[in-house]
């Protein structure tokens, strides 16, 4: 089985995984971060989203392949070294319901922040658009990122 | 963070819990528990219906050693804010640190009572004993303390997590009073005290979901993130008619896919569906995308089973010949017949929805261990003490010997309250000799759901001359959930379902309900607000066609109907002669009558439409602005919601829920539709079957009301009213009238 190497929340990962392996269940279930989740195996839902290079990737369909030397950030290391103010503002929001989308909603709001430090709800709605939320939080979604974006992005 | 959850060495003894056995599972030598005095007459009967010969104590709170609080919450987490409430009463009762506070991992044990956390009851069923729980700790707290010090009991005051000396100013923290309170009698329920409503600190008050800093930091377990040591992923290929059984599968083409372990038949189903699992084969595998993999390798076969023949178009029609064939009649006051033939005007209009799925984020999942003849589950279910029945005879073990723990639920909705997937992963484990986790995809999810049913309706009114409602003849066809709720199979929608109609405080002097045949071919469950979707949907439709027929106002027919414009001496709702139910309704919706500023002037192709809906013990209302582009597109910029529950134990959960529940019911109305052709559910994911997401969602302004009647639900009340304000709003806006959901594209050019 091929090997693959890549950057995984700041520290050099090996895994031996098949090739068209997606970087979701590598995460999951060969190295345990469960953090990411899974919700629909088609990139149509964004629970599984994390960073590769700093760019939002539904890791459903990116094969691991896709990742070798890249960089990948998972919402296990979003942060560090504690909560950063996107984190705070999601709790100060007391956005989630149920939780189980919100490590993807996260991410990628965590994206728009890097690119757009203080978006409008247009901007939101258009980088969240495939994020799905089933208990509906999209108002508190809109509302932690602008206290974020508040206090200074993430 | 621990690679691996659950504890299956330490679990408790789940047949019969002592204080010991308790103490051991929180590895404490000291503490003490709370048996059975706490549990008030109103559960004692609840859990002698569910277990008459063996009456047990229920376990609500413990404190160990360390003075912590041990919160035994027995309802499960999906997003409804019900563990944080149920912890909140007990908090608040036994005057705890909120940051002294464990809450255990809910499992399932029929010592708790009914833990099947359906039907927005978790917090109005369980107030009271958790009140009562609580407040027997913090008594005991003070009366260990009043002997410490020699003084009289109400000398001493508990107050978080201390107890106070009003004489002397001392204090003691409950960890210096464990031991002292633990060898005390536990008082008898009328010997507590419980606090009134202006002492309370948690109950009624804003506290942070127990669970957010989790789901922000991605460390929260679901079903899905379960590991355990040595654990097997599996992948399951079913019939995709219900009934439909295992013909063939290539099991060597599986075999060849790298990290498939073993390719498994699972149990057929049999007659009275219940929430058995559908049957089919399995792949195991070392990983979740080797059991894919090794899925789409099997090229399964299936023979056709009775429900083949299964089309939703076709069934439709069905539906409507049962209509017009007239059905039974369920429910009947006055004379509908002879008042709507002496009618001023009548009005009849047909209302469709089609079968709607639940499409929790979360697909189900259960993960099982065998260690020798015991078995545990970790899985996302509303009611562990269902699973613990529904495996129980796949797998010879008695029910209360199996370890049920419910995970946190990625969503629910209703579909984690039928466990077909624990059994799949049971008897997986079982053949395996090692844990399994059962993982299904969402196509699973989509193609085997329990859907809510596909209903038609067609009512028809009688009005006066001055547009008062006479009579009101109400038909309803479509499948019943009574196959899936006990195993027994019926042909049409019951009482129970239809009967939503009649439980409206409206003053509808005749009235009759009737249920035609509608015999299922799917799997049919419940969904959030269950049947309210539909005869809410109908009944304010109808609601806003009779102003609209009539000249008026919407909103004054409304007020018409709740009886506050009701002549004196006029027949009010017959199921509650002193009008207090329909004051309530009426208050909600003159609410949002007022937060949406109703009668306004609003931009060309807008309007506002409003509903309001009694069900789960509670009465909400909506008013929503909507706007229809020059496109045929619907836009709700806007919406506008109350409820009235009484109280609210957990405000800003109960917000969330009310939030929430517009986004969900326009899901309903705007874009979700399951058919299903050839006897298979023709959707498979989010691309097919559509929910609202971030760019369909309104700003949502929430009014809760307090008072002092009795608890109401929350997490579904919100639903019903919405689809109806929608449709009302659309017509306000444009003057189409919408019948039949979704609206998805009907008002394109």
């Amino acid at each position: 089985m091929p090997e693959y190497s890549f950057r995984l929340n700041g520290e050099t990962t090996r895994v031996e995984a098949p090739e068209d392996m997606p970087l979701l269940w590598v995460l999951r279930d060969l190295l345990g971060l469960t953090g990411t989740k899974y919700g629909c195996g088609e990139a149509v839902c964004g629970s599984c989203t994390v960073h590769v290079d700093g760019r939002p990737v539904r890791s459903c369909t990116r094969r691991v392949s896709g990742v070798e030397g890249r960089d990948v950030t998972t919402i296990e290391g979003l942060s560090p070294d504690g909560l950063n103010a996107l984190q705070r503002a999601w709790i100060a929001e007391d956005v989630p319901q149920c939780g189980y989308c919100q490590s993807g909603q996260i991410m990628a709001a965590a994206a728009l922040l890097d690119s757009s430090p203080d978006p409008s709800d247009e901007e939101i709605d258009r980088a969240l658009a495939r994020n799905v939320c089933r208990c509906g939080t999209y108002q508190r979604i809109r509302a932690a990122i602008h206290r974020a974006a508040e206090e200074g992005g993430r | 963070m621990s690679d691996v959850i659950g504890n299956a060495e330490s679990r408790p003894d789940v047949v019969k819990i002592s204080r010991r056995d308790l103490l051991k599972t929180m590895g404490l030598a000291g503490g003490f528990v709370l048996s059975a005095s706490v549990v008030p007459t109103g559960v004692r009967a609840m859990i002698a219906r569910a277990r008459r010969d063996r009456l047990e104590p229920s376990v609500y709170v413990a404190f160990d050693e360390e003075g912590t609080m041990h919160a035994y919450v027995h309802r499960v987490e999906m997003g409804q804010g019900s563990q944080t409430g149920l912890t909140q009463i007990l908090a608040d009762e036994a005057e705890a640190d909120w940051d002294r506070i464990h809450v255990v991992p809910t499992y399932g044990d029929r010592k708790f009572g009914n833990q099947n956390t359906d039907g927005s009851t978790s917090i109005r069923q369980f107030y009271d004993a958790f009140r009562t729980a609580g407040a027997t700790a913090r008594h005991m707290f003070e009366e260990a303390a009043a002997a410490r010090w020699g003084v009289d009991r109400d000398q001493v005051e508990a107050r978080n997590h201390e107890v106070h000396n009003r004489a002397t100013g001392a204090t003691l923290d409950y960890a210096d009073l464990v031991d002292a309170a633990a060898a005390l009698e536990v008082p008898a329920p009328e010997a507590v005290r419980l606090k009134t409503r202006e002492e309370h600190r948690y109950i009624g008050h804003p506290v942070t979901n127990l669970y957010s800093e989790q789901f922000a930091t991605g460390t929260s377990i679901f079903a899905q993130d379960v590991r355990r040591d040595g654990m097997a992923y599996a992948v399951a290929a079913r019939p995709p008619d219900v009934g439909g059984a295992l013909a063939g599968y290539d099991r060597a083409a599986a075999m060849a896919v790298e990290g498939v372990i073993d390719v498994i038949e699972l149990p057929t189903m049999t007659p009275g569906w219940g929430f058995q699992p559908l049957g089919g084969v399995a792949v195991v595998a070392e990983n979740t995308w080797a059991a894919i993999k090794g899925r789409e390798a099997l090229a399964p076969t299936f023979t056709p089973g009775p429900n083949a023949g299964y089309d939703t178009a076709e069934y439709e029609q069905t539906l409507w010949r049962s209509i017009d064939a007239g059905g039974s009649e369920t429910y009947a006051r006055g004379d509908v017949e002879g008042t709507l033939a002496s009618s001023a005007r009548r009005i009849s209009s047909d209302y469709f929805i089609p079968h709607q799925h639940h499409m929790p984020m979360e697909p189900p999942a259960a993960t099982a261990e065998w260690d020798g003849d015991r078995l545990s589950i970790w899985t996302c279910c509303q009611d562990p003490q269902a699973v613990q029945r529904t495996v129980a005879p796949y797998v010879g073990v008695e029910a209360e010997d199996i370890y049920v723990e419910a995970t946190l639920l990625g969503g629910a909705f209703g579909r984690k309250s039928k466990p077909d997937f624990a059994v799949e992963a049971a008897v997986l484990a079982k053949e395996m000799g090692r844990p399994v986790k059962m993982v299904w995809t969402r196509d699973d999810d989509v193609r085997h759901g329990f859907y809510h049913a596909i209903s038609a309706q067609r009512v028809e009114v009688g009005l006066d001359a001055n547009g008062r409602v006479q009579a009101w003849d109400h038909r309803a066809a479509y499948p019943s959930l009574m196959e899936a709720a006990s195993g027994r199979p019926t042909d049409a929608a019951t009482s129970f379902e239809v009967g939503l109609v009649m439980q409206q405080p409206l003053t509808v002097p005749n009235l009759r309900i009737r249920s035609g045949d509608a015999p299922a071919h799917v799997r049919i469950g419940w969904l959030r607000s269950v049947t309210s979707i539909q005869h809410a949907f109908a009944v304010g439709s109808m609601i806003d066609e009779i102003a609209a027929e009539t000249g008026r106002r919407p909103d004054e027919v409304w007020f018409d109907l709740f009886g506050s414009t009701r002549p004196p001496g006029a027949a009010a709702d017959a199921q509650e002669p002193d009008g207090t139910d329909a004051a309530r309704l009426e208050g909600v919706f003159r609410r949002v009558v007022q937060m949406s500023e109703y009668g306004r002037e609003l931009p060309d192709r807008t309007g506002i439409g409003l509903a309001a809906w009694r069900s789960f013990g509670s009465f909400t209302a909506a008013a929503l602005e909507v706007h229809v582009t020059e496109d045929g597109d619907v836009r709700v910029p806007r919406a506008w919601t109350a409820i009235d529950c009484g109280l609210a134990v957990a405000p800003d959960r109960a917000r969330a829920q009310m939030e929430g529940a517009i986004v969900f019911g326009l899901s309903i109305a705007l874009r979700s539709e399951l058919t299903a052709s050839n006897g298979a559910v023709v959707q498979s994911n989010f691309d097919s079957y559509e929910v609202c997401r971030v760019t369909d969602a309104p700003d949502v302004q929430v009014a809760i009301f307090e008072n002092e009647h009795a608890l109401g639900g929350v997490g579904e009340p919100g639903v019903p009213p919405v689809a109806p304000a929608l449709a009302s709003g659309i017509y306000a806006a444009v003057g189409t009238r919408i019948r039949r959901l979704p609206i998805g594209d009907q008002l394109r050019t």
